[in-house]
């Protein structure tokens, strides 16, 4: 047996590795984009960054009908824009075993909402499991897999943040089992016209019956039984905050979270004055628990929003449980809160920010000369929203900034109230978000006489999440070297009448560029290209304030560069921060800031 | 059992660090269980890491009030945290000041005084210069290693366990400047504070 520290996301890879798994799509999404990195090292098994999560589901759906045990990676919110394939997916079954790894992110360290996806089990009818750590990621793979085919099901692992970014102990062996599943044709089963769907519909229902039994007896649920006067039932890392803080309690963990194992249910509640239910985000397992008529205890005393921890979890229960119980919790005392600090609340946030020298400043600052309206997408760039830039109006979800777009400028050529603005809405987007959902928007701006003005922030990469590739970058996951999408044939050939290519560190020509633009009455395609800054920095110069020449106008400041600082009535540029780009310099009317070498 | 919290900024490397001193902790034989921010935290965010080891480790955050010592890469960062360091807590705090963009656009104040604070706080603070030990080995970004080497004067974990962990996670064009910043740590140079 080997053993190594293993996030939870590299333990799924391992799993799906060792379960056999020979084919696995993705599209990169925080906290779920480690899966699919970690198992393109593995040999044998063909691994993509799908355009989107739809297509990457569907691939999917492709390879475990054609007998290839199959895994799809994604987060939460992925699952929405995957959401029709996978509502039918269940219908059709599998052939080899199908696992959707998702991701969900209570707290929202990297989303734009939190969102249970526990419904999405109790919606489609698919089975769900869920790990408490790096070690149960790992087998749960090939239990999933193998419930699966037993089935004819897909299967849905839910993993969150705390469980997909920490790193907990592993124990396995390198080896790896092999499936191959003939292919025989069966339409009657997987060409869903409504003649066979309503067929197969009754039989998804009765699986889900089945899968009930599976429910009572799955191998990583477990009966702990401790105090006989305080029970808890939990899943996931919450399973872990419970036993941290409540180390007396017993504790019913479930595995398999969809559906509910009724009988353990009863017959563990059975045993206490009262039932505590610890889970993250939304009372899923209390309502379930509640609708077998057993009274718990749950979100009236944990919080449904934001992510739990073990003091919170503790502060929530553990007066409560002793005014129950009698039993008072020695694995925890409430902190005291200590004069010396001053409020977390009174100190300055550090907020994400555009590095030195993204591209992407270049752009807002533009924008914002313009007075543009700004619908925006989600990446990078999306930290423009933030002041000094401030150069963003709205932003939902990936894809949704072009069709925004085009809605805002139909309401403000039909207004009077804001007739200032017709003609001034931009759309912004990057090069991987374009090809994620913005393609079919374009479509419809052309399509419908649109004179909104996109720009394709195109830096080479998909940067939000750590410089994955996508089908413009010349290069698969696998390092394989590809055709890359011409962003600017494609963008023509959807019938943009205009499309240019400008560098968003030349601010003056980019300025005129999206002036001329905005002014045109056509739909209009700018590409402001220039490779992510992280990936590929100008070497070897860097920028320097000349203090005599500097009027302290703090007008280099409104780019909202992190290596611009003002130290008393001076700019002064943090010389180990800077890439060297020359927006500062451009911007500079006295003409303070100089190129100098850097070191020099 | 201990519990460690290590506190920055996006690209200070603090991830590493952790990773270091997690994979150590793993070589002593403990249970191990480490947690990170990941996502948008790598653009000059403010991130925390947390390490923890024992007999048998459950949750993978740190509770408030409960850790053993707070490595803190940044002061505001540092101060930012504090409160999880428990009553027994040793601070060991790079003195170093990063302004986040609320301060350098003017619509916040860096507090004063951050060190002073974690100074009346932990029950013990050790303070170093550790960007500018690190530069003298070599590489201002091996700042991490020479917080992991003040670190490593309170933990029993034999030298070679250190070297390996740093050989097994960092870059290996990076290696032996780390472990140049980790012995400078370790002896204990004071920078200038």
């Amino acid at each position: 047996m080997k053993r190594a520290l293993m996030s939870g996301n590299e333990a799924v890879a391992l799993g799906a590795w060792r379960a056999g798994v020979r084919v696995a799509a993705a599209y990169p999404g925080t906290p779920s984009t480690e899966i699919l990195e970690e198992l393109a090292a593995y040999p044998e098994v063909y691994c993509e960054w799908s355009p989107n999560e739809k297509v990457a589901l569907e691939v999917g759906i492709g390879s475990c009908l054609g007998g290839a045990r199959s895994l799809v990676a994604m987060k939460h919110v992925g699952l929405n824009v995957a959401a029709d394939p996978w509502m039918t997916l269940p219908y059709i079954g599998v052939n080899a075993g199908l696992v959707l790894a998702i991701a969900d992110d209570p707290g929202m360290h990297s989303s734009q909402n939190e969102q249970d996806s526990r419904y999405y089990a109790r919606m489609s009818k698919v089975p769900m499991l869920e790990p408490a750590d790096s070690q149960e990621c790992l087998e749960m793979v090939g239990m999933a897999m193998d419930i699966s085919e037993r089935y004819d099901t897909p299967v849905m692992l839910r993993l969150e943040t705390r469980i997909s970014h920490s790193r907990t102990v592993v124990e396995y062996r390198e080896d790896r089992i092999r499936v191959d599943h003939p292919y025989e044709k069966d339409a009657l089963k997987r060409v869903m016209i409504p003649g066979h769907a309503r067929m197969r519909h009754p039989l998804v229902i009765s699986r889900l019956e089945e899968l009930e039994k599976e429910a009572e007896t799955f191998a990583l649920s477990s009966l702990e039984m401790r105090s006989s006067r305080v029970g808890i039932i939990t899943s996931g890392v919450c399973y872990q905050y419970a036993r941290e803080v409540f180390p007396e309690a017993s504790i019913l963990k479930l595995g398999l979270v969809y559906p509910l194992p009724e009988k353990t249910i009863r017959e563990f509640a059975s045993h206490f004055h009262r039932v505590y239910v610890v889970e993250e985000l939304e009372p899923f397992l209390e309502d379930g628990i509640k609708a077998l008529g057993i009274d718990v205890v749950g979100k009236t005393r944990i919080p449904r929003d934001g992510e739990l921890d073990p003091t919170l979890v503790a502060r929530s229960l553990a007066e409560l449980i002793e005014m129950d119980t009698g039993v008072k919790h020695g694995g925890w005392t409430p902190p005291v809160p200590h004069a010396a600090i001053p409020d977390e609340s009174e100190l300055p946030g550090r907020p994400p920010v555009m590095c030195p020298g993204c591209p992407h400043r270049g752009l807002f600052y533009a924008l914002n000369r313009n007075k543009a309206v700004v619908s925006s997408d989600i990446g990078c760039y999306t930290l423009s929203v933030l002041p000094p830039l401030a150069g963003i109006d709205c932003q939902v979800c990936m894809g949704a900034s072009v069709g925004m777009a085009l809605g805002m400028e139909r309401a403000f050529d039909s207004s009077e109230a804001n007739a200032d603005k017709a003609g001034k809405v931009v759309c912004v987007l990057g090069d991987s978000t374009f090809i994620h959902g913005g393609i079919t928007g374009l479509i419809d701006m052309v399509y419908n006489n649109t004179i909104s003005t996109i720009v394709i922030l195109d830096n080479r990469t998909t940067a939000m999440t750590g410089f994955q590739d996508h089908p413009g970058t010349g290069r698969t996951l696998m390092g394989e070297d590809t055709s890359a999408l011409d962003l600017a044939e494609l963008c023509r050939a959807v019938g943009v009448q205009s499309v240019r290519v400008v560098d968003p560190w030349e601010l003056e020509e980019m300025e005129a560029v999206i002036r001329e633009e905005m002014e045109a009455p056509r739909t209009s395609v700018i590409i402001s290209r220039r490779p992510c800054v992280l990936r590929e920095r100008r070497a070897g110069v860097v920028y320097r304030v000349r203090e005599e020449e500097c009027t302290g106008c703090r007008r280099c400041l409104r780019l909202g560069c992190p290596a611009l600082v003002m130290r008393g009535e001076k700019a002064v540029v943090q010389e180990d921060l800077c890439v060297g780009c020359s927006m500062c310099a451009q911007v500079c009317r006295p003409g303070a800031l100089e190129e100098v070498a850097e070191g020099g | 059992m201990a519990d460690v919290l290590l506190a920055g900024v996006g690209g200070q490397g603090n991830v590493l660090s952790a990773r270091v001193l997690a994979e150590a902790a793993l070589s002593m034989g403990y249970d191990v269980k480490t947690s990170e921010v990941h996502g948008m935290a790598q653009r000059g965010g403010s991130v925390v890491c947390m390490v923890r080891w024992g007999e048998k480790v459950h949750s993978p955050l740190v509770e408030v009030a409960k850790a053993d010592f707070l490595l803190a890469f940044e002061l505001l960062e540092g101060l930012r945290f504090l409160h999880f360091l428990g009553g027994e807590g040793t601070a060991i705090v790079n003195d170093y000041r990063l302004d986040p963009l609320p301060v350098l656009r003017g619509d916040a104040v860096y507090p004063e005084g951050a060190l002073g604070f974690i100074r009346a706080y932990a029950a013990r603070t050790l303070e170093m210069d550790a960007r500018e030990l690190a530069v003298r080995a070599g590489n201002a970004r091996a700042a991490g290693s020479c917080l992991l080497g003040a670190l490593s004067r309170f933990l029993d974990f034999p030298e070679g366990v250190w070297e390996e962990s740093i050989r097994g996670a960092v870059p290996s064009r990076a290696v032996e400047v780390n472990l140049k910043a980790f012995a400078l740590g370790r002896a204990g140079t004071a920078g200038p504070s």
